[in-house]
């Protein structure tokens, strides 16, 4: 099973990351990222790290991905048939989340009782059982300094971005971009 | 029963060597950036796999640190491609010689 569930996420990683650099379209090349990304996610599901998993679907997927959809609709917009034949891409992010959810649940049924994980289990016990929570003590302990200067990071970051593009800037079509609320 | 820690390492490295042709043979600016998130990924993968095999959340940790660093990158870039858009009215690197000498 876990071998089953290696071989569909490696492939599936695989083929999709070729794809990204293969398509010509910037908007396929987006949209097969976006699929590598959810099975990345589960690949990280497999590697008990459910944490990671949540944040890079919301963040790269739900964040990233849209960002990069935005400059491409705004940037090149061409007149192809680029809004059609959407299902299988729908069928190849819903596969992944469906196998995420079926392991997530069968998972949090056996993980009180037995833990699937047989060395050293007793000092990393919260590494089994609460993975938010583990992740969580160890960024506010051990790694409170870089979790500071990343917050510095994104604000610098964010400030960069705002005035870059904001600079000569001529009509107001594309201001929403990086103002997103309260800009005027 | 259990996946080897190198098949995890094959993976992360045949993804990561995407990226890199990817940012080598591509003329579009958006798919080089496209290119760099799957290097970024390639080493999240990494990182995480090691944290599992060593038992060490350090690893998760700095993936975290990566997504944050990904996401300042991807908003910085963004904004430049949209300035240079702005400027040249192309998004080919071919026509960006600026800082070429």
């Amino acid at each position: 099973m876990a071998q089953l569930l290696f071989g569909y996420f490696a492939g599936m990683i695989a083929v999709t990351a070729i794809l990204v650099v293969a398509l010509r379209n910037p908007v396929y090349s987006a949209l097969s990222l976006l699929v590598m990304f959810f099975h990345v996610a589960g690949l990280f599901i497999t590697l008990h790290a459910e944490f990671l998993a949540a944040v890079q679907i919301i963040v790269y997927a739900g964040a990233i991905l849209v960002l990069y959809l935005f400059v491409v609709m705004i940037l090149n917009v061409r007149q192809d048939d680029r809004y059609h034949s959407q299902w299988r891409l729908a069928g190849f992010v819903c596969i992944p989340l469906l196998i995420e959810t079926i392991m997530l649940l069968s998972a949090g049924g056996k993980s009180m009782n037995s833990g699937d994980r047989p060395r050293q289990s007793e000092p990393l016990d919260a590494l089994a059982t609460d993975n938010t929570r583990a992740i969580g003590e160890t960024l506010f302990s051990t790694y409170l300094f870089p979790f500071e200067v990343a917050s510095l990071v994104l604000l610098v970051a964010m400030i960069g971005a705002i005035v870059l593009a904001k600079r000569d800037i001529g009509g107001s079509e594309t201001k929403p971009l990086t103002q997103p609320a309260g800009a005027e | 029963m259990t996946i080897p820690i190198s098949y995890y390492l094959i993976l992360s490295a045949i993804v990561f060597l995407t990226g890199v042709v990817g940012v080598l043979i591509r003329r579009n600016i958006i798919a080089i950036l496209l290119s760099v998130e799957l290097m970024l990924n390639a080493t999240n993968i990494n990182f995480v796999a090691f944290s599992e095999y060593l038992q060490d959340l350090g690893g998760q940790v700095f993936v975290f640190f990566a997504l944050t660093v990904a996401a300042a990158e991807v908003a910085v870039g963004l904004a430049i491609i949209i300035a240079l858009q702005r400027s040249k009215e192309t998004i080919n690197v071919e026509d960006f010689n600026l800082l070429k000498w």
